[in-house]
């Protein structure tokens, strides 16, 4: 059907919204290499002038670097553990059959559909503020004196558990699918195979979720990496921010151009190389 | 040993009642098949032997003991399933292993086990494969491996040919009917295909409704059927039914002739086996009959012919289709 002729066509005919798209995806690219490489300033803007690397290294050697390293990979590990080990196991109950199921799977999903920074300020100023918070209401309620002020005392524990509750959802929602098509008939064979529920968990449902766990943590990462509101609302960013907000904080505090943008290229560095390591330890369960 | 006995078995999920009371007895040894049209019950009483479906009443005895709330694996029975059920991401060796794993068995006494399986099964170069490396009729055989290993008192097996070929089916029945012959165990195959049963069953459970019609060996059930549901359901083609369905005569017990006979027919229809010729009459009153002929016969459409059943061999019933005594 597809003939030389009409495929030479096609190729024309591709061509201009090849062109737009390219140029949607290249021209920041480009932009903020071409940036990286420039001193430039918005406090001295008639100073600019070719850099060098120099961005790269005052980017690397900045005191904050290292810290929001740690507190990048430590948001996402601590997240991707938590709502996968929660995600398996909320899937697992909401497999149960239940009265009011379908009511609970939907009310389940809808931290989901929150805006970060919503449910940020939420969490903020209803839940984990020192006086105000439901949290600390509670603990005054049981005596103490002095409630937890969550963000200034567990400043990163405190995000890890905002994010966490934003992303326990997708990772049930995931795994509860992938449950539900485990096949009838191999329940029926591990019951006259004798199988306890912890080895039925254990040789059946897990390495069935392994594929659908690999993408939950896949997906994740991708995201986690660029955790911003989380962070910048509840004012924690100089205590537990992470790179992307250090690249924030060289924009918006210090006006430096060209630091973001080095700071942007090394992010996007980082994410690359930390979803070559998670695709080489988890990938292997995309096969077979 | 591996005697099973069915005593006023009932199945209901709320108030729909899909088996109203069952009483069967199955002998050691006996490969016992139960067919009927789908929804007929038949799998939901296999599961229920199996141990898989909760039984509403009645109580089922397996080796004479009573097995009613016993737990599937400690039944002594083994399934063959379907859809063959297994592990997908289990090698062929752990999937045949697993159920012995789970019975506490240590690698030193399962390893002989599977070997002797694998070699009865012609499994031996495939045991580190996954079944999604195997074809259907492998997998069958891993499925088979399974349920062999645990040496059981009796054998399930859940429609087990229905996802192969033609070709493999016929191989894999009679694969089936080598491994009943060799082991001497109980077995109880559900199908819904009458000629499945016909061949390999020593007693055919038909079930209609949920309720057993009749329990024979294939010959008593082809000759002397006691419903009109039997009588349709078993036999191929079927039977024909005539004089407002009081009286059936099977295709092969009717004589034909050019020029004299008791119904007059139109040949409509002809189908050449080789072996056989079925032929397709329009009788006019007596509606559509099929006639089985010799293989030579070259009546054709449009033929007049006269056909005469075998007045030794009619069927009657009575309206409930009931068979009635003549």
């Amino acid at each position: 059907m597809a003939t030389t002729q009409s495929q030479a066509i096609g190729k024309w005919a591709l061509a201009p919204s090849l062109l737009v798209l390219s140029g949607w995806a290249f021209i920041p690219l480009v932009l903020t290499i071409y940036f990286a490489f420039l001193r430039y300033n918005l406090q001295d803007p008639d100073n600019t002038s070719w850099f060098g690397l120099s961005n790269f290294y005052y980017f690397i050697t900045d005191p904050y670097f290292t810290k929001d390293l740690l507190h990048t990979l430590l948001l996402v590990f601590s997240t991707i553990v938590t709502t996968v080990v929660g995600g398996t196991l909320l899937a697992l109950l909401l497999d149960q059959p239940f009265l009011g199921r379908g009511v609970v799977r939907l009310l389940m999903i809808s931290p989901f559909f929150i805006m970060p920074t919503v449910s940020s300020l939420v969490w903020k100023n209803l839940l984990m503020h020192p006086v105000f918070g439901l949290f600390a209401g509670i603990q005054t309620y049981f005596g103490a004196l002095r409630p937890i002020d969550w963000f200034g005392t567990f400043p990163l524990i405190s995000v890890i558990i905002i994010v966490s509750w934003q992303w326990l959802p997708y990772a049930a929602l995931i795994l509860l699918t992938a449950l539900q098509s485990l096949d009838e008939e191999q329940k029926d064979a591990a019951a006259m195979d004798g199988t306890p529920p912890l080895s039925y968990f254990r040789y059946i449902v897990l390495p069935h979720l392994a594929r659908p766990i690999t993408v939950v943590i896949l997906i994740e990462t991708i995201f986690l990496l660029n955790i911003f509101a989380e962070i910048k609302l509840p004012g924690v960013g100089g205590v537990a921010g992470n790179l992307t907000y250090l690249v924030f904080s060289q924009l918006n505090d210090a006006n430096d151009v060209g630091a973001a943008a080095a700071g942007g290229l090394i992010a996007v560095v980082l994410a690359n190389l930390v979803s070559i390591f998670l695709v080489r330890i988890v990938g292997k369960n995309l096969e077979a | 040993m591996g005697t099973i006995q069915l005593k006023k078995v009932r199945k209901a999920f709320g108030e729909t009642v899909v088996i109203p009371g069952a009483d069967l007895d199955i002998k050691h040894g006996e490969f016992i098949v139960f067919v009927g049209p789908s929804g007929c019950g038949k799998s939901t009483l296999l599961r229920m032997i199996a141990g898989l479906e909760d039984i509403t009443a009645g109580e089922i005895l397996i080796d004479g003991k009573d097995m009613t709330d016993t737990a599937p694996a400690k039944r002594g029975l083994s399934m063959v399933f379907q859809s063959y059920a297994l592990y997908p991401h289990m090698s062929v060796r752990n999937n045949i292993a697993f159920g012995l794993k789970m019975a506490g068995e240590t690698p030193e006494q399962i390893a002989p086990k599977i070997a002797k399986a694998a070699a009865t099964l012609n499994l031996t170069e495939y045991l580190d494969r996954k079944p999604g490396q195997l074809s259907g009729g492998q997998r069958q055989r891993v499925a088979i491996g399974r349920a062999i290993v645990r040496n059981p008192s009796g054998f399930l097996f859940d429609e087990p040919l229905s996802n192969l070929d033609a070709a493999l089916r016929v191989n894999m029945r009679i694969f089936i009917m080598q491994l009943h012959q060799d082991l001497g165990s109980t077995m109880v195959y559900v199908t819904h295909d009458q000629v499945e049963a016909m061949t390999m069953a020593d007693r055919i459970v038909v079930l209609n409704r949920g309720v057993i019609e009749q329990v024979g060996t294939p010959m008593e059930l082809y000759n002397k059927p006691q419903s009109i549901f039997v009588a349709g359901f078993i036999g191929s083609p079927k039977m024909n039914f005539v004089e407002g369905n009081t009286i059936g005569v099977r295709p092969e017990h009717i004589a034909i002739s050019d020029k004299k006979g008791d119904w007059p027919g139109t040949v409509k229809i002809t189908e050449h086996l080789g072996s056989d010729t079925f032929l397709h009459v329009d009788a006019g009153k007596r509606g559509q009959i099929t006639v089985r002929a010799t293989g030579e016969s070259n009546y054709g459409p449009g033929d007049k012919i006269w056909m005469t059943p075998d007045a030794k061999r009619l069927h009657h019933f009575d309206a409930q289709g009931r068979v009635t005594k003549v």
